[in-house]
């Protein structure tokens, strides 16, 4: 019932996996749903909230899935679907002026709402669109409403940022002067900064993030715009943008010194930035990415790596971690694998590496168990038993809720996987 | 529907979860979409279990909505069966998975799997996740276990534990405080459940003379059902405290024909000395709030009143199931019970009583430090604090000792609070400096949270005390030389005296003469 680990007729092309079959799964899917995404988004954007439009499980999920519960007070909430609602005993509308109005009212720094939609909401098809809209009439000027779904049956855990971001995008009102690059993808704030620098060091002017820290603060985008992701989930935001006439620069994801590199050269190309210039932009960044790396490869080379589908960053973490720490990819699965996006990674992969998408966590734990890697990145619920049967694992939700983007993370990243190793070696006599 | 912020219990099959993860040969099969499968994480990550929760998600997406998502559960039971080989499973649907009607238990029924299937129905958009624990659990009792009323071949110094379950507020311990206990009163116990169990324990549990319920909220529907079906009494008093654990003994003693008194008279807790000691003088009368599920809110009434001497002057619960006994608490108290899931609405009642000392659950624990005062915590929802490498009880009387230590240390000690009053200014011993046992850790986080949320001064507490009475640039300034800690009561006594006799402008007389009017 083990399937082989190199998939059969995979060899090598010279494309690295471009043309690689992929193991497609379907059973029990051990990942968050995109509501989770909520967890980093209303820390990113500074003055939003965001009401999921659920049941208690959608309210208990979030609460919990932080690992912990969060001691901060959190802007975000649930609208409980009760009986009541789904009877129709209660007027939807009534419900959701009702329960937005006494948010509101508790928290008047508020100037953007989303309303969220769940599994709930999409099966008795719930109109949020229309009802943030109505809202939105309600309470504009001082908060603008939105609506996206973070729902299990239709997003994976980081698409909750994706179907987010791409809320925004559509409602982006037409400006005069729209950002010539826009950065797509939340990011540590810190991160942002040191990009910024980097893009100006380069010449390039009037960049954006999306999001912006701030709502109302969003960049405008127009034909002219070109547009770098810095996330590899956003499927649904780029196309948002493309259809406002936005480019995309197609780029490996700024992940470690190489990729940073490449990712701020796709850039650059485009901008016509002199490659004189470019170095000098990039190379102290470069270098001190390299030596930080250094430090980390005694650990890591030569180990090997398994990867449970998560966030969608698999895929980039994984020709990071083999291409510039020398590690062995046992098997990288992801939950979505969208080849365009990923095609310069796709590339960047030794060929023959076993690619698996979607999940059936039993089947793929009986792989893992199997291949015995030395290292394991898998979710929560996992983590725990894993490394009770022995194994070393590094929870995936690390990866997304840590600045690991850039040259000045790229040794904080190898990190977050030497740790696990280190702290076996520590623990030995345990 | 229901703004909701914090919810204090999951959905009912997050309670069927803690039933099937406390068991060991019991498999749950769940109807979810995906997403479901964070609740794994409460069970590996909170309580730190090394192994996964036996539980089977259907993972059911938007494209197989159109398609056939009851096939999709029949390949998931079977699967799960074939991989797992419980001895036996309980079947269900999350809350998604009841809006689209595929009755699993029907479906499973269907699949004749040469195992006992117990279909559950746990309504998500009405109940949570205690009574989704207490129905399961009762569900499979009445599904598992020989009904037997002959009583003639019992040792009646038997019992079973019923209660403990995975996730459970201090479970392990308690379970483990209780079992010692009714070893040393010469108590054999015949089966622990859910704790444990397996489905062939379940099916014995006849065979003991009588049943100690540990929480009533999981195991009372359980034990009615066995006290009418095999013939077993059961307990009604809960070990939580050192009255209690006495009343217990004595319980426990009656049921099983054991004379306890001589026992009693050897078992021993510091609580009762140590709460004696003159050092605890300054608990006399101190201002309680108590939040949380309803055994621990009534068992930690009766404590706070007549064991710490404290003065409860709030008490409430989020389990429905409970209100009328709670309720009844709060009327020998002559005071109103919050009965409530609403975590906006605990916040208002506290800001507005504002007590000295909140026991509460981890939400209280929040609302505490959002508005400066001491909480220490006695209920679920738990927090991966809440499951301590150190043995801690709440039952028993290690739980008692266990008890006084978590509810004394976030209290200003008894001659620190003097000083506090005498030196009003003096730069360490301020407002802001947090008790001095609680080191400087505490006064950093107090001071990184005030910059993380900025925002969050406004409402409740602004609203609550509401000023209707204006204050005296004096009166203001008087009021600040009173200890923060008691600042707030001395603010609510003023304004309510001042408003009761018309009083526009508070000066320092009108504070003097509001002490003197409230003093007791």
């Amino acid at each position: 019932m083990n399937l082989p680990f190199r998939v059969p007729g995979a060899e090598p092309t010279g494309k690295g996996c471009v043309d690689q079959p992929v193991l497609k799964e379907r059973g029990q899917r051990e990942v968050f749903c995109g509501l989770t995404g909520i967890v980093w988004l209303h820390r990113k954007i500074q003055n939003a909230f965001f009401l999921v439009v659920g049941s208690r499980t959608c309210a208990h999920l979030i609460q919990s899935a932080a690992g912990v519960m969060i001691f901060a007070e959190p802007r975000f909430a649930t609208a409980i679907i009760d009986e009541r609602d789904l009877a129709g005993l209660a007027d939807i509308d009534d419900e959701l002026d009702r329960v937005v109005n006494r948010l509101l009212d508790r928290r008047p720094d508020i100037e953007m709402l989303f309303l969220v939609g769940s599994c709930p909401s999409e099966v008795i098809k719930l109109d949020l669109k229309r009802a943030a809209q109505r809202l939105s009439k309600l309470h504009l000027p001082r908060v603008r409403v939105l609506n996206y779904s973070g729902s299990g049956i239709e997003t994976t855990f980081t698409q909750g940022e994706d179907a987010c971001l791409a809320a925004l995008v559509a409602d982006a009102l037409p400006d005069t002067k729209p950002a010539s690059l826009v950065v797509v993808g939340a990011l540590s704030d810190v991160v942002e900064d040191q990009f910024n620098r980097l893009f100006s060091a380069m010449g390039i002017e009037n960049v954006g993030f999306l999001p912006a820290r701030k709502a109302g603060a969003m960049p405008a985008v127009g034909p002219d715009t070109r547009y770098l992701l810095a996330q590899p989930f956003l499927n649904d935001t780029a196309r948002a943008l493309d259809e406002l006439g936005a480019k995309h620069i197609p780029a490996p994801f700024p992940l470690g010194a190489n990729g940073t590199t490449a990712w701020l050269k796709a850039a650059a190309d485009v901008f016509n930035v002199p490659s004189e210039r470019f170095a000098t932009a990039t190379d102290a960044g470069h270098k001190r990415a390299e030596k930080a790396l250094t430090a980390h490869r005694e650990t890591l080379a030569g180990k090997s790596i398994f990867f449970f589908p998560d966030s969608q960053l698999e895929l980039p973490l994984a020709r990071f971690l083999y291409e510039e720490l020398g590690m062995n990819l046992v098997e990288v699965g992801t939950p979505y694998l969208h080849r365009q996006h990923l095609h310069q990674e796709l590339e960047r992969l030794p060929a023959g590496t076993v690619l698996s998408e979607g999940q059936d966590v039993d089947r793929q734990l009986d792989r893992c168990r199997d291949a015995k890697p030395d290292l394991i990145v898998c979710g929560l619920g996992l983590a725990n038993p894993l490394e009770a049967e022995g194994f070393s694992t590094k929870w995936s939700i690390e990866l997304v809720f840590t600045p690991i983007q850039g040259y000045d993370q790229a040794g904080d990243l190898a990190g977050l996987f030497a740790r696990p190793l280190n702290r076996q070696a520590r623990l030995g006599g345990l | 529907m229901q703004l909701t912020l914090w919810t204090y219990e999951g959905p009912p099959h997050v309670g069927a979860m803690r039933i099937a993860t406390a068991m060991k040969g019991l498999h749950y099969v769940l109807h979810a979409p995906q997403g479901d499968t964070y609740a794994d994480l409460l069970f590996t990550m909170i309580e730190r279990r090394n192994v996964r929760p036996p539980v089977t998600y259907t993972t059911f997406q938007a494209r197989d909505l159109g398609g056939d998502t009851a096939e999709l559960f029949k390949t998931a039971c079977l699967d799960a069966y074939n991989r797992f080989q419980p001895e036996a499973m309980i079947v269900g649907a999350s809350c998604t998975a009841e809006l689209i009607q595929d009755d699993p238990g029907g479906l499973a029924q269907a699949l004749a799997l040469p195992i006992p299937v117990i279909p559950l129905e746990l309504p998500s958009y009405q109940k949570k996740e205690n009574w989704g624990a207490s129905e399961t659990f009762y569900r499979i009792v009445r599904g598992l276990c020989r009904a037997n009323t002959d009583t003639s071949s019992r040792n009646p110094k038997s019992c079973n534990i019923l209660g403990p379950t995975a996730l459970g507020f201090r479970h392990r311990d308690d379970l483990n405080e209780i079992r010692r206990l009714l070893e040393r009163l010469g108590v054999s116990v015949n089966v622990i459940a859910p704790f444990d169990a397996r489905p062939s324990d379940i099916a014995r549990l006849g065979d003991a003379a009588f049943n100690v319920i540990l929480y009533p909220e999981i195991a009372e529907n359980a034990g009615r059902w066995l006290e009418k079906n095999c013939a077993q009494p059961m307990t009604t008093i809960v070990p939580i405290g050192i009255g209690a654990t006495r009343d217990f003994i004595a319980e426990v003693g009656r049921l099983a024909g054991i004379e306890t008194a001589e026992f009693l008279s050897h078992e021993t807790s510091r609580l009762p000395w140590y709460s004696k000691s003159v050092d605890s003088t300054y608990l006399t009368g101190k201002r309680v709030f108590i939040f949380g599920d309803a055994t621990h809110v009534l068992a930690a009434e009766r404590v706070a009143r007549s064991e710490f001497g404290f003065d409860v002057v709030g008490i409430g619960t989020y389990s429905r199931e409970y209100a009328r006994q709670v309720r009844e608490a709060a009327a020998r108290l002559g005071i109103e019970a919050l009965i409530t899931d609403d975590y906006l609405d605990v916040e208002a009642r506290i800001a507005e009583l504002h007590p000295e000392l909140i026991l509460g659950t981890q939400m209280e624990r929040h609302i505490a430090k959002r508005l400066g005062l001491p909480c220490a915590v006695i209920s679920a929802p738990v927090h991966v604090q809440d499951f301590p490498a150190r043995y801690s009880p709440q039952m028993g009387f290690e739980g008692a000792n266990v008890i006084f230590d978590t509810w004394v240390h976030p209290l200003m000690m008894g001659l620190e609070e003097h000083l506090i009053h005498m030196f009003r200014d003096d730069a360490e011993f301020h407002d802001g400096a947090a008790p001095s046992h609680l080191g400087h850790a505490a006064q950093k986080s107090a001071a990184s949270e005030s910059i993380l949320e900025p925002i969050e001064t406004v409402s409740a507490i602004q609203q609550a005390v509401n000023l209707e009475a204006g204050w005296s640039a004096d009166a203001e300034k008087e009021l600040k030389k009173i200890p923060f800690f008691v600042r707030g009561k001395a603010k609510r006594n003023t304004e309510r005296y001042a408003s009761e006799l018309g009083i526009t402008l508070i000066n320092v007389e009108t504070l003097y003469d509001a002490k003197a009017h409230f003093s007791r």
